[in-house]
């Protein structure tokens, strides 16, 4: 500040004008999100056009073979989606309970100092690198772990790679439900206790139905991440693109597909090369809502309490 | 008799009261023995792999030999840049968006934008980058395209913690720059940023932790390439450390297996130490409150 604030006219416009200038850098700054996302769309639209105009639309929704990288080559999502969504489940089917039981521990039972220990544990848990992830299912999951219950699970398995999701996106159910569960208003708790409520009470028959709609939001924004989840499924779910429910067996999905074909080489112009936009493009298709969906609860809910 | 039921419900919901806290911490005690159990498999795999060669060597067909100089290169190239692109892009957002941005609907228009970022798959960014990029634009599969999109996947965590950063000031000391005859410039930048910036940075090295260890994206821009070269210049072909690693540890011999081991501790070292220092910084920065 010091003598810059005179109100000699002259300094006075030259200082407006550069706030002004200001401004407008900023405003670039900030619409380059916007630039981003709009070409994100249009560069895996305008790819998945040409992949459509060699392949029926209809055969890629509704197929069950996806043979892409043989002689004959066939065009059927299903497989990949039905691996994709599979494995999620199975991610959601540990992070959702465990996350949960998190975040209503941190949430309401425990105490600042545990919490301040635990909380960056539990984080760390989003900050290892998914390849660590992938092989850790690979060498040790699957062979030393699963097996013991599982003889005749495959080495590549989505059941493995399901579960290493599932720890990769436990921080994202435990981080926002424990938000949801601190913001909901005292008064409600209190109400409780003075009718005769003792703790676990209020924590089921309160707390939780009352921050249900941010628990909600959690697990959809959990669900998103992980059928975006690459790494881990390219390492330990294998690249055989099968249309099958047995969680033991090897699978590809969506993200698999596209790191086997960045993984080998596909040639520009080439009909793998423009599956792998079609590919995307189908996954952010079911992802995107998702996202869509949960900020609207979160916002929704924010306003609520 | 009545009075006996009330009682013995009473006594369940005394010993519901102690029960119910261990069996939520459960979930606790599954996440952390499940990090104990990586974390050693790892260093039981992997330590005796640590060697200076390692940090120093080219990557090569024979474990013995095999170090992953050329992806520790890639990484500070790529990571580097993505920072220089990301930082002042997603702090100027950030600026924007509390300071100046007077129009509610443009604010949220942009909003809604930027977390639709943060939502997209980080494949899906690899898959744009090598088509518009690489491609449309001739870039290349190179360093500049890695660093480009690393750059735009970590903008929405750079510019919400840098939000977060300008909304902790409290709004009494920009009226007072007001009061004094400040221009909104001005008052960003000798009152809101010197505030602002020490949580800013907490929340960059997030950021860039996040770029050390993604592997997806660049995994799809450079493929799994044979980088026999110390990369000079943006435009040069590369690889990065967690990409060196997907490669060793889709080989099947052993001593590739253990060669993994030996590189994750050294990339978890680096992100533990990065971490170390934004949890230094909070507390740091909590205490000054």
């Amino acid at each position: 500040m010091r003598s810059t604030l005179t109100n000699d006219p002259k300094t006075l416009k030259k200082r407006r004008l550069i706030s002004s200038i200001v401004q407008n850098i900023t405003f670039l700054a900030a619409s380059a999100s916007t630039i981003a996302v709009i070409i994100i769309l249009a560069t895996l639209i305008n790819e998945s056009i040409s992949f459509f105009e060699k392949v029926n639309i209809f055969e890629y929704l509704t197929g069950t073979e996806w043979t892409i990288l043989f002689e004959e080559k066939k065009f059927g999502i299903l497989p990949l989606l039905n691996a994709t969504l599979l494995s999620s489940f199975v991610a959601l089917a540990l992070a959702v309970p465990i996350g949960l039981a998190i975040a209503i521990y941190l949430g309401e039972y425990a105490g600042p100092k545990i919490k301040n220990v635990l909380k960056p544990i539990i984080e760390l848990l989003a900050g290892i690198p998914t390849v660590v992830y992938g092989y850790f299912a690979l060498y040790f999951v699957t062979p030393q772990f699963l097996r013991l219950f599982l003889p005749d699970i495959q080495i590549n398995n989505v059941l493995a790679a399901g579960l290493m999701i599932g720890f990769l996106i436990i921080p994202i159910v435990a981080s926002i439900s424990e938000d949801a569960i601190r913001s909901v208003p005292l008064d409600l708790r209190l109400a409780a206790y003075a009718v005769g409520a003792r703790k676990s009470e209020v924590v089921t028959k309160i707390v939780i139905p009352a921050a249900l709609s941010g628990i909600f939001a959690s697990i959809i924004l959990a669900f998103g991440r992980a059928m975006g989840e690459t790494m881990i499924v390219a390492i330990a779910a294998g690249f055989r693109p099968i249309l099958s429910f047995d969680v033991r067996e090897s699978m590809e999905t969506m993200t698999g597909f596209i790191a086997q074909v960045a993984t080998g080489d596909a040639p520009h112009g080439t009909i793998e090369y423009n599956s792998l936009f079609a590919v995307g493009l189908t996954l952010l298709l079911m992802t995107y809502p998702l996202n869509l969906i949960a900020l609207r609860v979160l916002k929704k809910w924010a306003i609520k309490y | 008799m009545g009075h006996q039921v009330l009682a013995i419900r009473n006594r369940r919901k005394v010993i519901l009261d102690i029960y119910m806290p261990i069996i939520y911490s459960i979930g606790l005690f599954i996440a952390i023995l499940f990090i104990g159990s990586l974390l050693l498999y790892i260093t039981v795999t992997g330590a005796h792999r640590l060697s200076w060669e390692l940090l120093t060597n080219f990557p090569s067909s024979n474990p013995k030999q095999a170090g992953m100089l050329p992806a520790i290169y890639g990484t500070i190239w790529t990571v580097g840049i993505s920072t220089l692109i990301s930082l002042p892009i997603g702090i100027a957002t950030a600026i924007y968006l509390n300071e100046y941005s007077g129009m509610e609907k443009l604010r949220s228009f942009l909003q809604i934008n930027l977390n639709s970022l943060a939502g997209v798959p980080s494949v899906i960014f690899g898959v744009v980058g090598l088509g518009f990029l690489s491609y449309t634009l001739g870039l290349g599969r190179s360093i500049l395209v890695g660093s480009i999109v690393l750059a735009f996947l970590t903008l929405p965590l750079v510019t919400v913690s840098s939000l977060e950063a300008l909304k902790a000031v409290p709004d009494d000391l920009r009226l007072g720059g007001y009061a004094l005859g400040a221009t909104r410039w001005e008052i960003i930048k000798s009152i809101v940023l010197p505030r602002a910036l020490p949580m800013m940075l907490t929340g960059s090295i997030l950021a860039t932790s996040r770029a050390i260890g993604e592997a997806a994206p660049i995994l799809i821009i450079s493929g799994l390439v044979f980088i026999r070269e110390i990369p000079t210049s943006p435009l040069d072909r590369f690889t990065v450390m967690p990409l060196q690693l997907y490669n060793w540890i889709s080989r099947p011999q052993v001593e590739f297996r253990e060669l993994a081991s030996a590189g994750i501790i050294l990339l978890l070292l680096l992100l533990i130490l990065l971490n170390a220092a934004t949890i230094y910084l909070r507390y740091r920065l909590s205490k000054r409150r």
